[in-house]
């Protein structure tokens, strides 16, 4: 079996499980947010389930549209709120301590290896990167998990990609996961797993990995896990007391597919609109391409050590005139660490806005909306029609320190890291 | 149970974002997300579709987040049916879990074309062409599924268990 069917038999109370097939799992954690919870607690309210299986199994976190955008953002929130007084929900997640759900999730230690994870947003295959079997559903998905503790699944085949080398210089793991989606393709691990393992995985900060579990999804994925390690086990130190499995797959064999990626040929990469499959690697970027904002931040990429390779690049310069550059720590954690630092000082001195947490602007729902015939070049994950505003705009994807040099030079090409 | 409509057809990664932009998820109201129902992709949906009316796409149909805000906007548009290439993982569960019929027919979805009138019967899985006078099989729910559709849904067929 994969890692993933292993989770999957132990979450089923099944010795074994094969592909494709139907199981019933119990659930370690579910999880919500202010957009999805409501359509969720709707459901649960309307089909008259008085009570949910565990209120330290449920995490609501309010970080979409928070602090409150509008009136009907405010709305919904509220409603969130009031489910988690009434069934004393204990992880709930509200202005004031509430993150990113995918970043603060792993920093709360609510999720571990071998454990079954739901999540009404499709990145909570985050969590994979733990060595946690982790996946994104809708609402009425959560409102099931809420009130029963179990969901379906059909057990998923796997590809695994098996890593090698170290990255070089200007390179993250935003830019593997870039370069796997561009090779791929948007449906390239449809209804599959992405498992990742190999010698490569000590060269990978656990950042990196949370980085790549988070886009699977982009990939088609129905979840991405990492195979534990030391790295992973030293992260979890001081987050995580309760005991928790580890799993390995058992041969190549058990996967539909094996491929070999060399980290040490990655380059810098970014995605063009509208597909996280239009990747194109720096030096293929013949042309400059204008911009008008640069996000950093996101599930994506808001992590400390993303903080850090962009103030990096930062440190001492000035965005391009006519560029805004908007960064978010994805959580309060990683927003205090950037103050202790140092780093949030040179974002501003740089010329960017340094914001609280949240989603805002990656799902174009506030905080840097784009307007027609704009262009961004974001860390977040997706550069659909539409997403970051105006159906006429742009989005392109790229790691925290290609998006802050290009914030700096104004453009996106292949002379960016020439500062 | 059967449908019967006119089909409007899309490419491949039809994605949530252009089905229900986010700037409208802050209600979870059906009929106010209804009203803003595949704007992105094409802005003349609303006013041309009726009721029964079937949307096709290519592959990888409803990609992108797990907003069920995307299915719900789609059925209370009046949409009876999603036929497409393949379907996206978490649209497909979705779609499933709230009653809203979609069909997977690589087939259908690549001979289809926009404004054919199109004859489902979800019992066989059989979906004629009424326009060009041709059949097509798609491939029959599992059993466990079948049995959350019967109910109408997921939340009816736990209640029902």
């Amino acid at each position: 079996m994969t890692i993933t069917q292993k989770i999957l038999a132990k979450a089923a109370g099944l010795a074994t499980v094969r592909p494709g097939q139907l199981i019933s799992a119990k659930l370690d954690m579910v999880l919500g947010n202010d957009i999805t919870t409501p359509v969720a607690i709707n459901e649960f309210e309307k089909n008259g389930f008085g009570s949910v299986f565990d209120k330290t199994r449920i995490s609501l976190v309010m970080d979409h549209f928070t602090p409150n955008k509008d009136i009907k953002a405010a709305t919904l929130t509220k409603q969130c709120r009031t489910f988690a007084r009434k069934y004393d929900i204990l992880n709930y997640f509200d202005v004031g301590d509430m993150g990113i759900e995918h970043a603060l999730i792993p920093e709360k230690g609510l999720a571990a290896p071998g454990e079954c994870i739901i999540g009404a947003d499709s990145h909570t295959c985050t969590y994979g990167a733990l060595g946690a079997f982790s996946t994104g559903v809708g609402s009425t998905d959560m409102a099931a998990g809420m009130a029963t503790g179990t969901a379906w699944f059909k057990v998923p085949s796997a590809i695994k990609f098996e890593l090698s080398g170290k990255l070089p210089p200007h390179t993250s793991g935003k830019d593997v996961i870039l370069h796997i989606i561009g090779k791929i393709g948007v449906d390239g691990a449809l209804y599959r797993s992405m498992e990742f393992t190999g010698s490569g995985l000590s060269s990978l900060t656990m950042d990196d990995r949370l980085t790549i579990a988070n886009m699977a999804i982009e990939a088609g994925a129905k979840n991405g896990v990492f195979e534990v390690d030391d790295i992973t086990r030293e992260y979890l130190k001081g987050r995580v007391s309760r005991p928790y499995t580890e799993f390995t797959a058992d041969s190549d064999d058990d996967y539909d597919d094996v491929i070999n990626i060399d980290l040490s040929e990655i380059k810098p990469t970014v995605a063009f609109p509208h597909l996280p499959e239009n990747t194109k690697t720096i030096d293929e970027i013949t042309e400059k391409v204008p911009i008008d904002q640069a996000v950093i931040g996101s599930c994506t990429n808001g992590r400390i050590s993303d903080m850090r390779k962009a103030a990096a690049v930062l440190k001492g310069r000035r965005i391009a005139k006519d560029v805004r550059c908007i960064v978010i720590p994805a959580t309060q954690s990683i927003y205090l660490q950037c103050i202790k630092e140092g780093l949030a000082e040179i974002f501003i001195n740089a010329g960017c806005v340094f914001s609280t947490p949240t989603c805002g602007p990656c799902l174009g729902g506030h905080m840097g909306i784009l307007a027609e015939g704009e262009r961004a070049v974001s860390t977040t994950n997706r550069n659909f029609v539409g997403r970051m505003g105006h159906p006429g705009s742009e989005v392109y994807l790229a790691s925290p320190e290609t998006a802050a040099a290009a914030a700096v030079k104004g453009y996106i090409g292949s002379d960016i890291f020439a500062l | 149970m059967k449908a019967h409509g006119t089909a409007h057809k899309y490419g491949d990664n039809v994605d949530t974002d252009v089905i229900i932009p986010a700037r409208y998820l802050n209600t979870a109201d059906h009929a106010e997300l209804a009203k803003h129902c595949m704007e992105d992709i094409d802005a003349g949906f609303t006013a041309k579709i009726k009721p029964g009316d079937i949307i096709t796409g290519g592959a990888n149909f409803g990609c992108g987040s797990s907003r069920e805000h995307a299915p719900i906007a789609i059925k209370a548009s009046g949409i009876s049916c999603v036929i497409a290439a393949t379907f996206a993982r978490i649209f497909y569960r979705n779609a499933i879990n709230i009653g809203l019929p979609i069909l997977e027919c690589p087939e259908a979805a690549n001979d289809i074309a926009d404004r054919d009138e199109v004859d489902i019967d979800f019992d066989t899985g059989i979906i004629t062409n009424v326009t060009k006078g041709r059949t097509y099989k798609a491939e029959p729910f599992p059993d466990f599924i079948k049995d959350i559709i019967s109910a109408g849904g997921l939340l009816n067929s736990i209640k029902k268990n």
